[in-house]
């Protein structure tokens, strides 16, 4: 990826969880791109660190114990790790934007969506309440609510799951955000309504030419709008590259042993070729509160160990728009 | 006790359980008759038989048709609870060693036949009950007062209503503003010296009984300062003491709830969706974690009223205080049925009445609930 | 035990407030039944020529109206509070937990026919019934304690229903309710061996909550002149009484209300410190 076009630029952070004792090192160096324009996927299971990652940007890692502890965050050439809160502020809603996975419990129950769109667009853009609301209505229309005017009079029960997520995504697109980082988007929904809000998403990218950073442990959502993934294990990245590339020959065998996993409707399970069987990862993520790894992460439960991964950590080896953090040669991997 | 009594007991409790087997339609209709029976017996004495009559029948079928389900169910407990209420008191002063003629001069037989003849009590306590309840509904009126010659309940109880209510209303507001301000501020800062020494203030009001910290109070402003007077009724400064010591205990409950609330909402995701959103602070708490902060305080503030209603005996007897709940203390200790018959109707009307406020208000302020109710 | 209430233990005594309080507690309790015996003091025994008098090396509390020695009339009217605090919550717990737990285990009518009960009582400010209630026994009787503690009983037992009750429809819905009622065991066996011994901590922390309301309630009867003869209510009532802007008898009112207001602290820090360590909803 060609670092000019780059709208966000994470490179090398730290965010820890500081307590009595070792921190819990949620993210631990990690650097990534979004394009300008494209959608950019950050995949792991739960416990990765990803959330950990995206509340990092807007500086919304709940204190008083979690803390960016070093890197730097640019967005458009802007350094957002020294801003103070104040500036903060400017920027979440305004220039970045964020959706979180349950828009039942991320909307407040006891407003009505009018008054939590409104007060978007007033705070940022300087509105009345009337022009609030009818930029709110007009943005509900953009993401395909039947009905606006009504509903826009709703309080968040009152709302299907799939429309809820539409109207947080409304909320998120008030001020034309340059950045939308989406948590999780479609992991409450059921999977046609996942299907639309993945639809809504792209559609954004396509028309308006949004960059999407789309947080999901889902790889079928991945492969279905991302242009670009990270893969995230354990607070590092042990690979990226373009979705499609990775997909069809994974590089490290954490992202083979998740693809692996995956049941598909048109073949014998498991996605990449020679297994007739769903293969679970053995084992658990490691603890993140035991000082910083002298090893690879993944080793305990890789099948492609050896004594190598266990002296040192591997580096991100950077190829042909590829990344991965493995000494085990490509070709093992089949 | 006799088997009419008991039976008529075991009726009653039933029926105002069995108000809750009503459907939708019934409840409504239940209620608006409940409504009707009650505009009836508090007009007839202005308007006369036909023009209450009229009042009770229109407002009957506007209830039916308009009146919110939530209220209509409520009268048509709170109707039935009101006359079982009435029964069981009755029965219970009956009940009770002694009797309203059984006086310092020995009564003959026939003296106290005369006394109760006149009086309306009857030595049966059904028949006084019935003669009570006819008298209620048909006249409006809660009949004359045993112990004080002349004078019926009403004139009794009407000066004094608003005496309680004003003591009352005026404790419960300032439990409300300091309870909720300090409970509020003690959970968006939790562990800190706001929060040990708010909860620790708190505790001890909730402690001490409180015509104690009422006496304390007393010696130090009354006795002490000389700032305030000691007791009686008259002016602004005399509704200071009994109505910071009525609060207090109640300020202390609401703090400790206003901070578990508050601490529970800012946990809350939506409270971290508002921070995305690039509200501020002050902004973020005001707006979005208030209203679902205060929810138990506002659960609470039926309770708290009965709760005032009853530390109000005290303070009223402490302070001197002409409010109704020396009246209902004198009227117990001299078994004036009929005065302590009306303070518990008016006792129970209010608490229903502010019960039914506070359901409404929780209603309008959790959207879900109100949707619920509707149904 | 279920794990989270043994966890629940480990946490109580971590609770360096709760644990303080308890020893207070504890002191106070022995104080109250154990000292009288051991130093032989005596609270009823009036003497005329040493009314009103002020602490001193003799009456380390000084003495009241009618001579008799206040420490002494302290520590035995503790006695009496306790008792009546703990005879009226036990009441409490038992009508308010059988109450509660068959009206939410039956569900539908039955539970709403009970709990209307309950709503009933509610609408009546409980000063109110406990007045009448005491004044069923005639004068005399009336200074015992058991009346008194009959009638605080059977008007606490309604707030503990209603919790229980709320508990019990929890707890009906879950999984292993659900399996024990489809392999077929009653419904009595399932409110004993189920059911209630996860209500268990939820009733251990309201009920040590219930004390402190139950022993403020006796205070208002006795200041009310219904109250038990001897007790902390009625010597703070008395201590109350005197108070006038002449002549101040301030250990009246002083040793009483510190003994009362400790104890209900320490109870207070008890509860909290149980309902933070037991009640699963109170948990950050």
């Amino acid at each position: 990826m060609n670092r000019d076009d780059a709208l966000l630029e994470i490179d090398d952070l730290h965010t820890h969880f500081v307590g009595e004792g070792e921190p819990v090192r949620a993210v631990d160096g990690v650097s990534l791109r979004v394009a300008r324009g494209a959608i950019t996927g950050l995949v792991g299971e739960s416990g990765s660190g990803k959330s950990v990652l995206s509340l990092s940007v807007l500086g919304l890692v709940p204190p008083p114990t979690g803390r960016i502890v070093s890197g730097r965050i640019r967005l458009g050439g802007r350094d957002l790790t020294s801003l103070s809160q104040k500036e903060l502020r400017h920027v979440r809603g305004n220039r970045v934007a964020m959706i979180f996975q349950d828009p039942m419990t991320s909307l407040n129950p006891y407003l009505r969506i009018e008054e939590q769109l409104g007060e978007v667009a007033r705070l940022h853009l300087g509105l009345s309440r009337a022009a609030a609301r009818d930029r709110a209505v007009e943005m509900l229309d953009r993401v395909g609510i039947p009905d606006p005017a009504q509903r826009i009079r709703a309080h968040p029960h009152e709302l299907s799951g799939g429309m809820r997520q539409r109207a947080m995504i409304a909320m998120a697109l008030l001020c034309e955000p340059e950045l939308l980082i989406a948590d999780e988007p479609t992991t409450a929904l059921d999977v046609t309504i996942q299907a639309q809000i993945l639809e809504l998403l792209a559609g954004l990218r396509d028309e308006r030419g949004m960059s999407i950073l789309l947080i999901t442990h889902d790889l079928a959502v991945v492969s279905a709008v991302c242009e670009n993934v990270y893969v995230m294990y354990a607070g590092r990245i042990l690979e990226q590259g373009p979705t499609r590339e990775v997909f069809k020959t994974p590089a490290h065998p954490y992202t083979l042993a998740l693809l692996r996993s995956v049941p598909r409707v048109d073949r014998r399970a498991g996605v990449a070729s020679g297994s007739h069987l769903l293969k679970s990862i053995e084992g658990l993520p490691p603890r993140l509160d035991a000082g910083p790894f002298q090893a690879c992460r993944f080793a305990p439960r890789c099948d492609l160990v050896r004594d190598a991964c266990t002296r040192a950590e591997p580096t991100l080896e950077l190829r042909e728009g590829r990344g991965r953090r493995c000494v085990a040669e490509p070709d093992e991997l089949r | 006790m006799s088997g009419i009594e008991i039976a008529s007991l075991v009726a009653g409790l039933l029926g105002v359980g069995a108000t809750a087997w009503l459907s939708g339609r019934a409840a409504r209709i239940v209620g608006a008759l409940c409504l009707a029976a009650l505009v009836f017996g508090l007009t007839r004495a202005l308007l006369g038989l036909a023009g209450a009559g009229g009042l009770a029948a229109g407002l009957c079928a506007l209830a039916v048709w308009r009146f919110p389900g939530l209220v209509l169910r409520r009268v048509a407990f709170a109707v039935p609870s009101l006359v079982l209420l009435i029964y069981a008191t009755t029965l219970l002063m009956y009940k009770a060693p002694g009797n309203p003629f059984a006086g310092e001069r020995a009564a003959t037989p026939a003296v106290e036949q005369a006394l109760r003849a006149h009086y309306g009590v009857p030595e049966s306590a059904t028949e006084f009950f019935a003669i009570y309840l006819r008298r209620l509904v048909m006249e409006g009126s809660l009949g004359p007062s045993i112990k004080v010659q002349g004078r019926t309940v009403e004139e009794l109880l009407l000066p004094a209503l608003p005496v309680s209510m004003a003591l009352g209303l005026l404790a419960l507001t300032l439990a409300c503003a300091l309870g909720i301000g300090l409970g509020v501020l003690a959970g968006l800062r939790p562990n800190s010296a706001v929060d040990h020494g708010s909860m620790a203030l708190a505790l001890i009001g909730i402690s001490l009984p409180n015509f104690v910290i009422g006496a304390v109070l007393l010696i130090v402003f009354a006795l002490g300062l000389g700032w305030l007077p000691v007791a009686g009724w008259g002016g602004y400064p005399h509704v200071v003491l009994p109505a910071v010591t009525l609060a207090l205990p109640y300020a202390a409950y609401i703090a400790r709830l206003a901070r578990s609330g508050t601490l529970e909402v800012m946990q809350e995701d939506f409270i971290r969706t508002a921070r995305a959103k690039g509200l501020s602070e002050p902004a973020v708490v005001l707006r979005h974690a208030l209203k679902g902060a205060l929810l138990p305080v506002v659960s609470f503030l039926g309770p708290a009223a009965a709760g005032i209603l009853t530390g109000s005996f005290v303070v009223e007897v402490l302070f001197g205080v002409p409010g109704m709940g020396q009246w209902f203390v004198k009227g117990a200790i001299n078994r004036d049925y009929s005065v302590v018959l009306g303070t518990a109707i008016v006792y129970f009307t209010l608490v229903t009445a502010f019960n039914l406020f506070v359901d409404l208000a929780y209603a309008w302020l959790d959207p879900r609930v109100r949707d619920a109710e509707a149904r | 035990m279920s794990a989270p209430a043994a966890n629940g233990w480990v946490r109580l005594r971590r609770n360096r407030a709760a644990l303080a309080g308890a020893a207070v507690l504890a002191a106070i309790t022995g104080l109250c039944f154990v000292a009288p015996l051991l130093f032989g003091l005596d609270p009823h025994t009036t003497d005329p020529a040493a009314r009103h008098l002020g602490p001193s090396g003799a009456h380390w509390f000084g003495t009241d109206a009618l001579g008799r020695d206040y420490l002494s009339r302290c520590l035995v009217g503790g006695r009496t509070s306790l008792l009546v605090g703990l005879a009226a919550t036990v009441t409490s717990v038992l009508v308010g937990v059988v109450w509660g737990a068959v009206a939410g285990y039956s569900g539908g009518r039955v539970d709403e026919v009970m709990m209307r009960f309950v709503d009933f009582f509610y609408g009546i400010p409980y000063m109110f019934l406990v007045i009448l209630i005491m004044l069923l026994f005639s004068e005399t009787a009336r200074g015992e304690p058991l009346p008194v503690f009959l009638a605080l009983g059977l008007v606490q037992w309604l707030t503990m229903a209603r919790i229980v009750r709320g508990q019990v429809l929890t707890l009906r819905e879950r999984e292993f309710v659900q399996a024990a009622i489809v392999s077929g065991a009653g419904p009595v066996h399932i409110i004993v061996r189920h059911i209630l011994p996860n209500v268990v901590n939820v009733v251990v922390v309201y009920a040590t909550l219930t004390v402190p309301a139950v022993i403020i309630l006796e205070s208002f009867l006795s200041f009310l002149g219904l109250g038990v003869k001897l007790s902390w209510g009625q010597l703070v009532a008395e201590g109350v009484a005197v108070v006038n802007p002449i002549q101040s008898y301030w250990w009246l009112l002083f040793w009483p209300s510190l003994l009362l207001g400790a104890t209900l602290l320490c109870l207070n820090f008890l509860g909290d410190g149980l309902r933070d360590a037991l009640d699963p909803r109170t948990r950050t």
